[in-house]
């Protein structure tokens, strides 16, 4: 204990000369902290959703995960930012400061490895896609139409989150750039395939959604058996096929 | 070590689950990290009956389960009060019980809190999934098969005889943290509050807000006064991590403290629960009121070492006079 409360005095005169430095954002090398709370912190990498500013997430998130930072017991990249959670009786947030830029002055040096490309099934329409007759009647065009923009291109997956192995994917065609439902779902089924503003997403699991439902995989995103556990990792690159709903129901899984 | 049957399960309670403390170092699959909402509770049941504080219990959400043991065996019920009893007499809380094979553990009603914790000497065996044996309810795994407690579930612990020695042993009476239906929990501001008007802020610091009844462990919904944000700011952000305790805030302006079953979010920041005050959020319960108040990271870290404190005295077998 007493090495603990000693630890803790050190991080209670730590902290006292850091809040000047710290505040709620500060900029160094090119870094924005924005603290959040006593136990994480928020890089940011960019201000907007890009490829490049992604990139750079994903390049962080495989400098931190080559070079663990002992008290670092999390973290969570997302578009635009990495969020690193800390255990503030294990690292002071100085020390963590110092560690992190340290580690960005290393992240150039990374070569990040190419990204797999993943082919997905998927049955559109019907009690699987409850919302694309609404979609194509919102962009007056036809079900077909909406079925060939959203299979002929090919989405970066930019972070995982919401629910376990739940793919974030950019950019839809601009012609079916659609706003979010006005009132979400309580209840969307797994497997389920998803369109809202320029992104489309895959429900791994039953849960909540605010997006138009196209179409559902029989795919299994998410195996907490198996390493990696996710079948999509941030980075990766998506492409939509369209199969029969025979076809799903004996896809092996 | 020997695994020895030591309960069944007679009737599961409202949602009495596994958890730990906790699921870490996979946020980049989008797995939350679960666990105990009260850590603290956990924690001491866990010392209790001489398990690592680390150890699975069970997790009791406002209506208990029957549990018959199947074995001598040592538990401790901490966290919420909702009257714990053996055979129809009253277990105290915060204390380590023996109890004789086929005895019966029922709860009589909810006096205080949300969430009991029920530790078992010698622990509850079940394999770890990706590190924690704690249930991750939405996505059904880790736990028991990943759901709640079900009628003639059968727990088992090591070797739960070499526990029985901790029968009487209590946590001090002055560390146990008092129910209460008004809540103050501590806020550090940010990271985007200065995306809100003073008057939404000043509503957040300044006003209790009710909990509301669609709240889980997911997050704790609130209603109050709007948080007013910036007119000219957007109603969401482009979506990032979050950590338990972060306070987020939609375009109805009415906040959700977000708990420990989901990793990302995009709705705006206004403050975040201190690291200390957590335990507090895992006893608060529908109709509820909680009110914030601001501190800084030095006042933060003042507050966990405190109650952290508490905890490595009971380790060494320390207490405070009454």
């Amino acid at each position: 204990m007493r090495g603990v409360a000693r630890h803790l005095g050190k991080l209670l005169f730590v902290s006292l000369v850091e809040i000047h430095l710290w505040g709620t954002t500060m900029s160094s090398h090119g870094l924005v902290y924005r603290i959040m709370g006593d136990r994480s912190v928020i890089l940011e990498l960019g201000d907007k959703i890009s490829p490049e500013i992604n990139r750079r997430v994903r390049q962080f998130s495989m400098v931190l995960t080559e070079n663990p930072v002992e008290g670092v017991v999390d973290f969570v990249p997302a578009y635009r930012s990495l969020l690193i959670i800390y255990d503030p009786l294990r690292i002071d947030i100085a020390s963590l400061k110092h560690q992190i830029e340290d580690l960005h002055r290393k992240m150039d040096k990374i070569q990040i490895p190419v990204p797999k490309t993943v082919e997905i099934p998927v049955v559109y329409g019907s009690e699987f896609g409850p919302d694309l007759e609404w979609v194509a009647h919102y962009h007056k065009t036809t079900i077909g139409e909406v079925i060939r923009l959203h299979t002929g291109t090919i989405y970066q997956v930019y972070m995982i989150g919401f629910t376990p192995g739940h793919p974030y994917m950019a950019d839809l065609p601009k012609s079916l750039i659609t706003p979010r439902r006005e009132t979400p779902r309580t209840n969307v089924p797994q497997g389920s395939v998803a369109i809202a503003m320029n992104q489309t997403v895959i429900y791994p699991v039953e849960s909540p959604g605010g997006l138009h439902i196209l179409g559902r995989t029989p795919l299994k995103l998410f195996d907490p058996f198996q390493s990696p556990p996710t079948l999509l990792e941030m980075g990766d690159w998506v492409r939509f096929f369209p199969i029969e709903e025979e076809e799903f129901k004996q896809w092996p899984r | 070590m020997a695994t020895v049957e030591t309960f069944k399960v007679v009737a599961p309670g409202l949602l009495t689950n596994v958890q730990d403390r906790g699921r870490f170092g996979y946020g980049r699959y989008g797995v939350a990290p679960s666990g105990a909402l009260d850590s603290f509770s956990l924690r001491v049941a866990n010392l209790l009956v001489g398990n690592p504080e680390n150890e699975a219990c069970l997790e009791i959400t406002l209506m208990g389960p029957k549990l018959r043991a199947l074995t001598d065996v040592a538990i401790a019920v901490t966290g919420a009060d909702l009257q714990a009893s053996c055979n129809d007499r009253p277990l105290d809380m915060w204390t380590s019980w023996i109890l004789g094979k086929g005895n019966t553990v029922s709860f009589r009603g909810l006096k205080g809190g949300c969430r009991s914790y029920l530790a078992i000497g010698g622990g509850i065996s079940l394999p770890e999934v990706m590190g924690s044996k704690s249930t991750n309810l939405s996505s059904k795994f880790g736990g028991l098969d990943g759901g709640p407690l079900r009628k003639g579930n059968i727990l088992s612990s090591n070797s739960p005889y070499l526990h029985l020695k901790t029968g009487g042993s209590t946590f001090p009476q002055a560390w146990i943290p008092p129910h209460a239906k008004e809540r103050y929990v501590r806020v550090i501001l940010g990271p985007q509050d200065d995306q809100f008007t003073g008057k939404g802020k000043k509503a957040f610091l300044g006003t209790p807000y009710q909990v509301s009844p669609d709240s889980d462990r997911t997050g704790i919904r609130l209603t109050g006064p709007m948080i007013e944000r910036r007119p000219e700011v957007g109603e969401s952000i482009i979506s990032e991590g979050v950590v338990s305790g972060t306070i987020q805030v939609p375009g109805d302006g009415q906040p959700i403290i977000i708990l420990v079953e989901t990793v990302t979010g995009g709705y705006r920041k206004i403050a975040t629960v201190v690291t200390a005050d957590l335990p507090l959020l895992g006893q608060v319960k529908p109709g509820d009121t909680v009110n914030f108040k601001q501190v800084s990271l030095d006042d933060a870290y003042k507050a966990l070492r405190e109650s952290e404190g508490k905890i490595n005295r009971f380790k060494e077998g320390y207490s405070p006079p009454p």
